[in-house]
């Protein structure tokens, strides 16, 4: 299986990179960009059929190795 | 040895540490690799400053699953006192044995400079009283921004786990206080227990006649005050 995983900085807690990159891309022109967040994207690959047990496996990685979530949110997408 | 002080790939306030421990505070110190066992005699361990694992994914995030890191945590839950410093505190954190997270410092820049931090009435050894109104001990980080939710940062304050904040002087040539937007102004934590500090200036770094002052010493003796008041140190051992 193919993993995606998506680490994102947490709605609540300041994104210092995303605000400095929100702020050139109003000095762009861009003025109506909000609320960037800069996160980041983990892929693997890992052996395994896409059962309960393969989800479970993965959210332990995700939330232990992967992201701290006390900072940041994890989502990921699996594929064949 | 009574004191280690563990070296991960990327560690590299190491030997600082090693020199301020031993040669200043006077307590027999070793240096132990991360994939080695805690040594069961030891009665202390630093978490020393550095780029541990290349601060790869997050800083600490590597390292906290380190072989040692076992044994850390139980040497921690049976009430070994343990010290963080910079990188060494962004570990502690990753690994749970001290609240909150430590991220990219607000004005993205690395900050490096002699900073004046005010110590704060936290336990018996680490207050004002015994450390003075002001000290002041070098910064030397990119991601020292502390962040803990709105409630756990209300436990924190409550009980006394803050030891250090950033603080300006302006008489004294530090107008600058907080460098790197952490909130309320947090330099160093310790746990609830009392046993696990962490902070992220380098206290190890001021303890000699050829630094900018001596005020890690008190820092160092103020997290070592247990084994200090235990017995006597004797010589290198």
């Amino acid at each position: 299986m193919k993993v995606i995983v998506y680490v994102s900085p947490k709605a609540t807690v300041l994104d210092p990179q995303g605000a400095a990159v929100e702020h050139a891309m109003k000095s762009l022109g861009h003025e109506s960009a909000r609320n960037v967040r800069i996160g980041k994207t983990v892929t693997f690959e890992m052996e395994g059929e896409d059962t309960e047990a393969f989800r479970e496996a993965l959210n332990k990685l995700c939330d232990g190795l992967l992201s701290n979530p006390i900072i940041e949110d994890f989502r990921y997408e699996i594929e064949e | 040895m009574r004191v280690a002080i563990i070296q991960f790939p990327g560690s590299n306030c190491d030997w600082d540490a090693w020199h301020a421990v031993h040669d200043v505070i006077g307590l027999p110190a070793e240096r132990i690799w991360h994939k080695s066992e805690l040594p069961s005699e030891v009665e202390a361990v630093i978490v020393p400053g550095g780029f541990s694992f290349g601060d790869y994914l997050r800083c600490g995030a590597i390292a906290r699953f380190s072989p040692i890191m076992a044994g850390l945590h139980r040497f921690a839950e049976n009430g070994g006192p343990v010290l963080g410093i910079c990188n060494g505190f962004q570990i502690l954190c990753e690994a749970g044995l001290l609240p909150g997270a430590l991220i990219r410092n607000s004005g993205l820049e690395f900050r490096c400079l002699t900073q004046c931090l005010e110590p704060v009435d936290s336990t018996e050894f680490f207050n004002k009283a015994k450390l003075g109104e002001r000290i002041y001990l070098p910064i030397a980080h990119g991601e020292g921004n502390y962040r803990l939710e709105a409630n756990a940062l209300a436990e924190l304050e409550a009980n006394n786990q803050v030891l250090l904040r950033y603080a300006g002087d302006p008489t004294e040539g530090f107008p600058y206080g907080n460098p790197n937007g952490s909130v309320n102004d947090i330099a160093g934590v310790r746990n609830l227990a009392g046993n696990v500090f962490g902070m992220m200036p380098h206290p190890e770094r001021v303890v000699a006649p050829y630094h900018p002052c001596l005020d890690g010493i008190g820092v160092l003796k103020a997290f070592f005050a247990p084994l200090l008041d235990a017995q006597p140190v004797g010589l290198a051992g």
